[in-house]
């Protein structure tokens, strides 16, 4: 017993290593959401009448729509005119003659181990960095261009790319689609877009890291990427936020159009700010993935590594249309304190021959609230699908919830669909067989937790995976008791 | 279009006198609240997650008389009306019941009579309880159908509920509300089946509340030969330690045939186990749905709990809905759910075929030891031998040849 009270006493309070805030000059539109705000937003990014009209249809829809409540999150009221929804760091350098970055954005960036100067990024990863509502930099794009390949902000794609952009926003995930898309719809500011040509490997990782930086801002950014015949990406997804009282909004859409025998791997290692051991602030992460596998013999593969966010809100999913396409989800979720998480994944087979498979690992602790929710849905004319999910949850302490609701739709009889679910504790056998070799409690769940989630780490691209074991012991530090 | 509901709404209005003056005491004190949480609530939509797979307010469009003819009971020692009930039964009756069902409210108001099975400490019966629900006539009725089974602390029972109804003349059908609550004191043990027989014109709607207290053991099987709309709930709460539940089901279907079972075990007390098996095979256009959920509270620890679901879907034209769920407030617990929906087994079909046996005879053989899964686990040998061969009559699409048998007589 005595063991086990001086871990109660030695629960650190672990700082959230990225909260600090960077002192720019940003230029923050007036709070509150209206018509002349989307058109504002429009008009600052340049857009052309289609987009504008776009984003008013997407506001008028979301103006008839009621906010969802059936996850399992004690979502708090939001004020949607309490929120500025365009905030733009890098302003100033865009009205003086030197169109240089402000070098407090670079510290920025660089102190999240982000270098935007080319020469010192890690070879082999192209970044887009987006800081609240504007994209400050996008690294090798000149080099990636060579291949044809397109890497750069949304915005810019408006204004270099637009038979592109037009051809394919919103076309996985309509305005129309749930609350949050609309609102995203109408108010999206900066993410990425990515095109990689017919029969291209992309040379090097692709990646965004997003961070949320002004006081009461959202951020609405919005990815599109498209890989087309033959290709293949592999594009990475990060973000932080400093830490402040009050929640943060981020509503997010991701849309991937994946083409003939084409191949799209997403990783997220999510690491917004959580709330502190109280439960006071933190970033309410409502985001809405999807992935449209259009093509013949196409995959795409969901990997996201959950730690942060006091709620998130999260279904990357799978619409498999090309026949033997294949999706696969491989998710860690780690809940700590008060954080809550509602996270899963749709698959959904309409074409023959398609395959999918979902490994989710969910970890709760302290007094959060872990959610597996999942759709599998196999329509009439899905001949021969196959679905493999398995949802395993781990408690740490008596005082967490690990949840799991699967959903499945079967209309088709040559489908193959198995779930299977666990829930339990960390086995006390392993824990006195690390006691017994020396190693402390801490440690062992440590390792016990690792090992736990190597089936999802292992699809991670290696510098994520290191990241990401990282975050692991960081968000858990202080559970064991 | 006009709600469903209000046809109910006004034929309380219009009877309740009469229902009151046929009922007794116990069953009219919460009759009056019950109809008021019907009129409010109203017919749950498909919007509420436990009615996602049934559409309630259809099967209840139609307009139905109501039956109110008294209760056909072989009095015994354990079996009573409730309204000549040899106990107390204020601290039962509607005690164990979800007051937030629309379904069991409007059953609680209408229902005029029910079944009281009653079993002293440390008794037991000799023989099953059996209690036949016969749809006949030439009157399309609803029927209002209430039982509450309480043990004793020590006693032990074995109820059998089966539904017929194929005696019926043609265009005339049946709608069925059945509330059973069923309390299980300490040590006790019941094993409750209830198999239904119907045909397409029958809708039934049952809704099973079990309270088991320490030490006791409740098995429920419900059983789906032929029917046409089922919507079975059992909610189990485990309230007192060291009580085990187990529910298994198994689901034939074909035609249009539509089966929900929704369950919800709860774990209130620490050291309980549950355990359920449900399995459908299902033909023809039939829709299939399971629904299951886990809930441990944070002070029921040391929780075992298991829930399966398996599902074959022969036919291009079935569908399946599968949602086995847990939502666990508790650490040191070892809960699992497994679901499948697959196709039979292509190497065993062949296996039999090399050695001689027609692949129509080779797949009812698969499909006979499918849900002999369930079957097996049936403790009453006779019932089990009697399911087993109408089982194998159902799959050849003879179950109404079968008249030989007691229970079908």
């Amino acid at each position: 017993m005595g063991e086990k009270n001086s871990f109660v006493k030695s629960v650190v309070k672990k700082k959230y290593e990225f909260g600090f805030t960077t002192d720019v000059h940003t230029e923050i539109i007036e709070k509150g959401l209206n018509e002349d705000v989307v058109r504002l937003i429009s008009q600052k990014k340049g857009e052309p009448e289609w987009l504008l009209n776009f984003r008013l249809e997407a506001y008028r829809y979301w103006q008839t729509q009621q906010q969802p409540s059936w996850a399992h999150v004690t979502l708090p009221p939001i004020d949607y005119q309490a929120i500025s929804y365009y905030a733009d760091p890098t302003a100033k350098a865009k009205n003086s003659e030197n169109k240089e970055i402000d070098p407090e954005l670079m510290k920025t960036f660089d102190k999240l181990g982000i270098p935007l100067e080319e020469r010192l990024a890690l070879s082999g990863t192209a970044v887009d960095a987006v800081m609240d509502s504007v994209s400050v930099k996008t690294t090798f794009k000149e080099k990636l261009s060579e291949k044809g390949i397109i890497f750069c902000s949304i915005s810019e794609a408006v204004r270099e790319h637009p038979d592109l952009v037009r051809k394919y926003l919103g076309s996985v995930v309509p305005y129309r689609d749930n609350y949050f898309a609309a609102l995203n719809s109408a108010v999206f500011s900066d993410g990425s877009f990515v095109y990689i040509p017919k029969n291209t490997r992309c040379p090097m990782e692709l990646s965004t890291y997003f961070r949320i930086n002004a006081m009461n801002t959202g951020q609405f950014e919005r990815t599109l990427i498209v890989c087309d015949e033959g290709s293949y990406v592999s594009y990475l997804e990060g973000c932080t936020a400093p830490m402040r009282d009050e929640n943060q909004l981020h509503a997010a859409i991701v849309e991937i159009v994946v083409m003939d025998n084409a191949e799209v791997k997403y990783s997220t290692v999510q690491n917004w700010y959580p709330g502190d051991s109280e439960g006071r602030g933190g970033v309410l992460n409502l985001v809405t993935k999807r992935g449209h596998l259009r093509g013949v013999n196409s995959k795409l593969s969901w990997t996201q590594v959950e730690t942060g966010s006091a709620i998130t809100w999260k279904y990357p999913s799978c619409v498999l249309s090309g026949d033997n396409s294949q999706a696969e989800f491989y998710s860690v979720a780690v809940t700590n304190n008060h954080q809550e998480a509602d996270t899963g994944t749709k698959m959904i087979h309409i074409g023959k021959n398609t395959k999918s498979t979902i490994i989710s690992k969910g970890i709760s602790a302290g007094r959060s609230q872990n959610s597996y929710r999942g759709l599998v849905k196999v329509s009439k004319n899905a001949d021969g699908a196959r679905n493999y999910s398995s949802c395993d949850s781990l408690l740490l302490g008596s005082n967490c919830g690990a949840h799991t609701f699967p959903y499945m739709d079967i209309q088709n009889n040559t489908a193959t669909v198995e779930h299977e679910a666990t829930t339990s504790k960390i086995n006390e056998d392993q824990l006195l067989y690390c006691n017994q070799r020396g190693i402390s409690t801490e440690e062992a769940v440590g390792l016990i937790v690792n090992g736990y989630a190597k089936d999802v780490l292992n699809k991670l691209p290696m510098e994520f995976a290191v990241e990401a074991q990282k975050l692991l012991s960081v968000s858990l530090e202080g559970t064991v008791g | 279009m006009e709600r469903s509901e209000q046809q109910y709404i006004e034929l309380y209005n219009e009877i309740s006198a009469l229902i009151k003056q046929k009922s007794c005491p116990v069953m009219n004190a919460v009759r009056d609240d019950a109809f008021r949480a019907f009129s409010s609530l109203g017919f749950p939509t498909r919007k509420q997650e436990r009615y996602r797979y049934t559409d309630v307010s259809a099967a209840f469009a139609p307009n139905y008389g109501i039956s109110l003819s008294p209760l056909d009971i072989t009095e015994s020692q354990y079996i009573f009306p409730i309204s000549s009930a040899p106990v107390d039964l204020s601290g039962y009756y509607n005690k164990a019941a979800d007051p937030s069902d629309a379904i069991t409210a409007l059953n609680t108001a209408l229902v005029h009579d029910g079944i009281l099975v009653y079993v002293p400490r440390n008794d037991s019966p000799e023989s099953p309880i059996q209690i036949d629900n016969r749809l006949l006539g030439n009157l399309s009725t609803m029927l209002n159908r209430r039982l509450l089974i309480i043990l004793e602390s020590g006693a032990q029972a074995t109820v059998i509920i089966n539904d017929k109804g194929w005696e019926h003349t043609p265009d005339v059908s049946f709608l069925t509300t059945q509330v059973i609550e069923v309390f299980c004191k300490e040590n006790s043990s019941l094993d409750l089946y209830e198999v239904e027989e119907t045909d397409q014109s029958c809708s039934r709607f049952s809704n099973v509340y079990i309270q088991a207290e320490r030490y006791s053991s409740v098995r429920h099987n419900s059983i789906t030969l032929t029917n046409g709309l089922t919507r079975n709930l059992c909610d189990a709460h485990l309230i007192g330690e060291f009580a085990n539940i187990v529910l298994n089901g198994c689901v034939i279907g074909s035609d249009e045939q539509h089966t929900d079972n929704n369950t919800l075990i709860h774990h209130v007390a620490p050291d309980c186990q549950s355990e359920q098996l449900y399995k459908y095979v299902l033909d023809g256009n039939s829709v299939g749905a399971f629904a299951g959920k886990i809930l441990v509270d944070k002070d029921a620890q040391k929780t075992s709990s298991q829930e399966t679901n398996a599902n074959l879907c022969s036919s291009p034209s079935a569908r399946m809905y599968s949602q086995p769920m847990l939502e666990i407030y508790a650490d040191d617990v070892k809960c699992n759910h497994g679901s499948t929906v697959g196709v039979m087994d292509e190497s065993a079909l062949f296996y039999m075929r090399q050695r001689g046996i027609p692949e129509v005879e080779a797949r009812m053989l698969l499909k006979n030891a499918f849900m002999g899964d369930v079957i097996d686990k049936i403790p009453l040998r006779s019932l089990r031998d009697r399911l087993f061969v109408k089982i194998e009559k159902r799959f050849r699409g003879e179950a109404e040849k079968c008249d030989t048998c007691r229970l079908c007589k």
